[in-house]
């Protein structure tokens, strides 16, 4: 706390950021906003997803046909939950923050997991999409992912 | 993403950021800027190689020793070096082209930067003396917009001699 003859006023940085999506991340993108997510079949065959533009293991770019459909369902790699959510999160009451490792996929998505209680939280617990109603080809067109047996 | 129809791939996401901080501006600065708000610049002389700081910050950057003595300084001062603004960006405030300038007061040993109006923007230069227009006593608060801006005085350009160190 400072001396009472000390000022102190709030202080915000903003930056509007818009950023160039490439077509990979692009492709990912219009695929939420149509309700689908896509992932990329890398050289080894294993699934990427969220889309990368190289393959992960030989850096070769990946092409329009590398693109596959995953989930929308999965299940929960690692979580870690939210006690007390702050004014960014996606929502005002705890929730978890989680690697989603959607059905078809190899690789894991970060996401939130609205499961109410943490109790409800588990490693390798089937989860599925709560899209929003009005999607525009952001991440939050997922508005979190659910308990698929809360569905 | 409002501006492409649903039928138009995603091509662009917003991604904003906003950094909320409380700024302190501790004791020196906090008596330079409810100093402004009375209509005085006052900075502080280094005991040691005797420049004067304005604003202050309690000590003195080269010499390292705190800088106690308090000193009012004009609110007249020379443009040591400016840049006209001719790029718009997010929250701007003010219409372009404009000109912010480093202003040597009277009396102090280190810049104040600054806005310079009632001028062209392709009549300010180095050397060119301006004056401080304050803001009236009962719409200033703490803190340099206390200063609506600087004007020319009119006067003949200062020596470069005299502001050459701060260049």
């Amino acid at each position: 706390m400072p001396a009472d003859d000390v000022l102190e006023a709030p202080n915000i940085l903003e930056y509007p950021y818009a950023r160039s999506t490439g077509p990979v991340i692009g492709r990912f993108m219009t695929g939420l906003r149509d309700g689908r997510i896509h992932g990329v079949r890398a050289a080894d065959g294993r699934v990427v997803c969220p889309p990368t533009e190289y393959d992960p293991v030989t850096s070769e770019a990946l092409g329009e046909d590398s693109f596959v459909e995953v989930g929308p369902a999965g299940e929960v790699a690692t979580w870690a939950w939210v006690h007390e959510p702050h004014e960014k999160h996606p929502f005002d009451r705890p929730f978890a923050w989680a690697l989603v490792r959607l059905d078809g996929a190899d690789t894991a998505m970060l996401h939130a997991v609205d499961a109410g209680d943490e109790s409800r939280m588990a490693t390798g617990m089937r989860v599925q999409p709560r899209w929003r109603d009005e999607r525009v080809g952001d991440i939050h067109d997922i508005e979190a992912f659910v308990p698929e047996d809360a569905a | 993403m409002s501006d492409t129809s649903a039928a138009d791939p995603v091509t662009k996401i917003d991604t904003p950021i906003e950094l909320r901080y409380r700024f302190t501006a501790g004791r020196a600065q906090s008596r330079f800027l409810r100093g402004v708000q009375q209509g005085k610049l006052l900075g502080q002389r280094c005991p040691q190689c005797g420049k004067v700081y304005v604003s202050p910050r309690g000590a003195c950057a080269a010499c390292g020793v705190a800088t106690d003595e308090e000193v009012e300084v004009s609110d007249k001062g020379t443009v040591t070096t400016f840049c006209v603004v001719n790029v718009p960006f997010y929250d701007q405030k003010m219409e372009i082209p404009y000109v912010s300038a480093t202003i040597l007061l009277d009396g102090a040993d280190i810049g104040l930067m600054h806005l310079i109006q009632e001028a062209k923007a392709e009549d300010v230069h180095m050397g060119m003396r301006v004056e401080a227009v304050w803001a009236p006593p009962g719409e200033r608060t703490p803190s340099l917009e206390a200063i609506k801006y600087f004007r020319p005085t009119g006067e003949p350009d200062a020596d470069y001699e005299t502001y050459r160190e701060h260049v």
